[in-house]
């Protein structure tokens, strides 16, 4: 049973004349992580960026295919998601606001109910309508991490998943990306020693 | 979790009141954008005060206040996404048309709500008299969405530039040349009390100037949000 | 461009400013002045030329992604915006001497500004943007979406101010030339001329930005 699968064929991207990828090529199924490592300027987010479709690659290509047939752009949006520093949530709308825009936008539609009682197993009960400006920065990656699963994608891509998480951030990440193993493919760039056992594949950048 | 694909006017709609809940919160665009309208608005008023205007000069100078102000402000809904690093998350969730629709309609209440202010101040301060409001109304509306059509495309792109500045109204005016041009006509004639018909070419170049840049901006959206 | 046209171009563009200073002014009643014809109308065709060039260029690049075709877009503009601002002189010129003011708003003189305002645009908003790839496609966004405008520009100001410009005494109602067969075929190989300097000097341009740009990629 392998129908989630990504294809990395040839990939190379520079900027300015530097290059930062070369040629990288990486298959992964459904099942399977794929931890991406490097010293700093390495290209890991970068790579990632690419591989969400917010960067063009400059050769090559990143192919996304479910149940034996390319996913297109626009089928791939709900289809995939990201968490990165770089990618934040409205700081002037609660994080109920977020969490209500993020769902209808992305087609899947969930009660107040169902959100509220949610944010308990992100350990954000009672703060559903606090400002996400007002939230720690520890507190506003675990509300990313929410809207990240709230369409149940199969491709997950984290960059650094666990940064500015306490101890029990840590088990919980542990925790999402054990269950999205189960049924779909995590990519994850890091620098923790500790998180390359999640990968089947390491990729190793900046060598 | 129930999921269903819901429409692009939907979404588009998300967008929008995402963006003015925001927007009533803070004032980011508003506020400045009114100052704006109002200031040179009183300043043109009061420079040439003791002058009795032509409807043609009048006509004018209505729309350049129009125009700066909405230029002051219009790029704001797009600068807010980059600098507050919600662009791409945007990105990642919508489609490119869902998001053009969602700040266009936000871009069009924006100039709305500048327009409730301004317009009502004009006429107290310029003494025109035996206006033709119905025409005056149905210029203005048209002129203001196209204006609103063609800015927002713009506005995007400004947002994607290094140095913003002056880029915005440098980028606006021959865009919105023909549009400025012809709503300043409709305007002479409507202050001049003249018939509704006799401004119907007008509104019929303003209504086409409209469709036009709403089509061409829907091809060409995607080719900017996506850089 | 090969030697044989170079020479060719030589011969020709001196006869043609011989010719222009030689024969009669072209329009009896414009006097002197009108030999300016010559030379403004050319000049305003190869402006037009090169916003046509640019702005294919820009659709290729959106559809292929190269960034050969934004070098071949941009510096069609860059050459257009140079004739775009000798179009503008020598248009006024014309227009101080017979109407009495540098500008009139005529129709003819507002579509001509309204292209320098768009290249100028262009040229600024190219240097407002640093990344090579985006400021490819955010220039070949703004040199499409222009074109509307222009379009409507040409179509609405006619509307609001009288014409001036002698168009009626080049082409008569029914649109045949009118003009005496020497001054057509001066007029003709002026435009010849002209369009191939303007080829000549893109054709340099775009092999200085080819090699500018494989020395970026090494």
């Amino acid at each position: 049973m392998s129908n989630a699968q990504i294809k990395i064929s040839g990939l190379s991207k520079s900027f300015d004349g530097r290059r930062v990828l070369s040629n990288i090529s990486q298959q992964i199924n459904e099942g399977e992580c794929l931890v991406i490592t490097g010293p700093n300027g390495s290209g890991k987010t970068t790579l990632l960026r690419i591989m969400a479709g917010l960067l063009r690659p400059g050769e090559g290509s990143v192919q996304y295919f479910l149940e034996d047939s390319i996913l297109e752009r626009e089928k791939l949006k709900g289809n995939l998601s990201l968490v990165s520093a770089d990618l934040a949530l409205y700081d002037e709308l609660t994080a109920l606001e977020n969490l209500h825009f993020l769902s209808r936008i992305q087609d899947c539609h969930f009660s107040e109910e169902e959100l509220v009682q949610r944010l308990s197993e992100f350990g954000l009960t009672e703060r559903g309508n606090d400002l996400v400006g007002s939230f720690s920065s520890g507190m506003k990656q675990r509300l990313k991490y929410f809207c990240a699963l709230l369409k149940e994608p199969k491709f997950l891509l984290l960059d650094e998943p666990t940064a500015n998480l306490d101890e029990e951030g840590v088990r919980l990440v542990d925790e999402i990306i054990r269950s999205q193993k189960r049924d779909g493919i995590v990519v994850l760039a890091t620098n923790e020693s500790s998180e390359l056992d999640y990968g089947e594949k390491v990729l190793q950048l900046g060598l | 979790m129930e999921k269903k694909s819901s429409s692009l006017v939907y979404k588009g709609w998300c967008i929008f009141s995402k963006d003015l809940k925001s927007e009533l919160r803070n004032r980011y665009a508003l506020n400045a954008l009114l100052m704006f309208a109002v200031t040179t608005l009183v300043a043109v008023s009061f420079a040439v005060g003791q002058f009795g205007l032509g409807e043609n000069l009048l006509a004018a100078l209505f729309w350049i206040v129009i125009f700066f102000s909405a230029l002051s402000g219009l790029a704001q809904t797009f600068i807010k996404e980059e600098e507050t690093k919600t662009a791409s998350t945007l990105k990642l969730v919508a489609s490119a048309s869902s998001i053009y629709l969602g700040k266009l309609t936000f871009n069009i209440a924006l100039l709305l709500a500048l327009e409730v202010v301004i317009v009502p101040l004009f006429f107290l301060l310029s003494n025109v008299g035996g206006a033709n409001l119905l025409l005056f109304f149905a210029v203005l509306i048209l002129a203001s969405l196209g204006l609103a059509a063609a800015t927002t495309l713009i506005a995007a792109m400004v947002s994607k530039a290094a140095v913003k500045g002056a880029l915005f109204a440098a980028l606006s005016f021959p865009i919105l040349l023909p549009l400025l041009v012809t709503a300043i006509q409709g305007t002479e004639l409507s202050f001049k009390g003249e018939a509704f018909m006799s401004g119907f070419s007008e509104l019929k170049v303003l209504l086409s100037y409209l469709v036009v840049m709403l089509v061409a901006s829907l091809m060409l959206f995607d080719f900017v949000w996506s850089e | 461009m090969p030697d044989f046209w170079k020479f060719f171009l030589l011969l020709l563009m001196s006869a043609v400013i011989i010719a222009a200073w030689s024969m009669e002014p072209p329009q009896n009643q414009l006097g002197e002045v009108s030999r300016l014809f010559y030379f403004h109308i050319p000049v305003a065709w190869v402006t037009a030329l090169a916003y046509f060039v640019a702005m294919s260029h820009s659709v290729l690049y959106l559809r292929r992604r190269e960034l050969l075709y934004d070098v071949k877009a941009s510096s069609a503009a860059e050459l257009g915006t140079l004739f775009c601002v000798l179009a503008t002189i020598t248009g006024s010129i014309f227009a101080k001497m017979t109407w009495g003011a540098f500008w009139n708003w005529d129709p003819r003189q507002t579509s001509i500004l309204i292209l320098l305002l768009i290249y100028g645009a262009y040229l600024a908003l190219r240097s407002a943007v640093r990344e090579p790839g985006r400021k490819a496609a955010l220039s070949s966004v703004y040199c499409i979406f222009a074109f509307p405008a222009a379009v409507f520009l040409i179509f609405v100001t006619p509307r609001a101010y009288q014409s001036l410009h002698p168009a009626s005494s080049v082409i008569d109602t029914s649109g045949r030339i009118q003009m005496p067969a020497p001054i057509l075929v001066t007029f003709l190989a002026s435009l010849i001329c002209f369009t191939l300097i303007f080829i000549w000097v893109y054709t340099l341009q775009t092999a200085i930005g080819r090699n500018r740009l494989s020395e970026r990629k090494l």
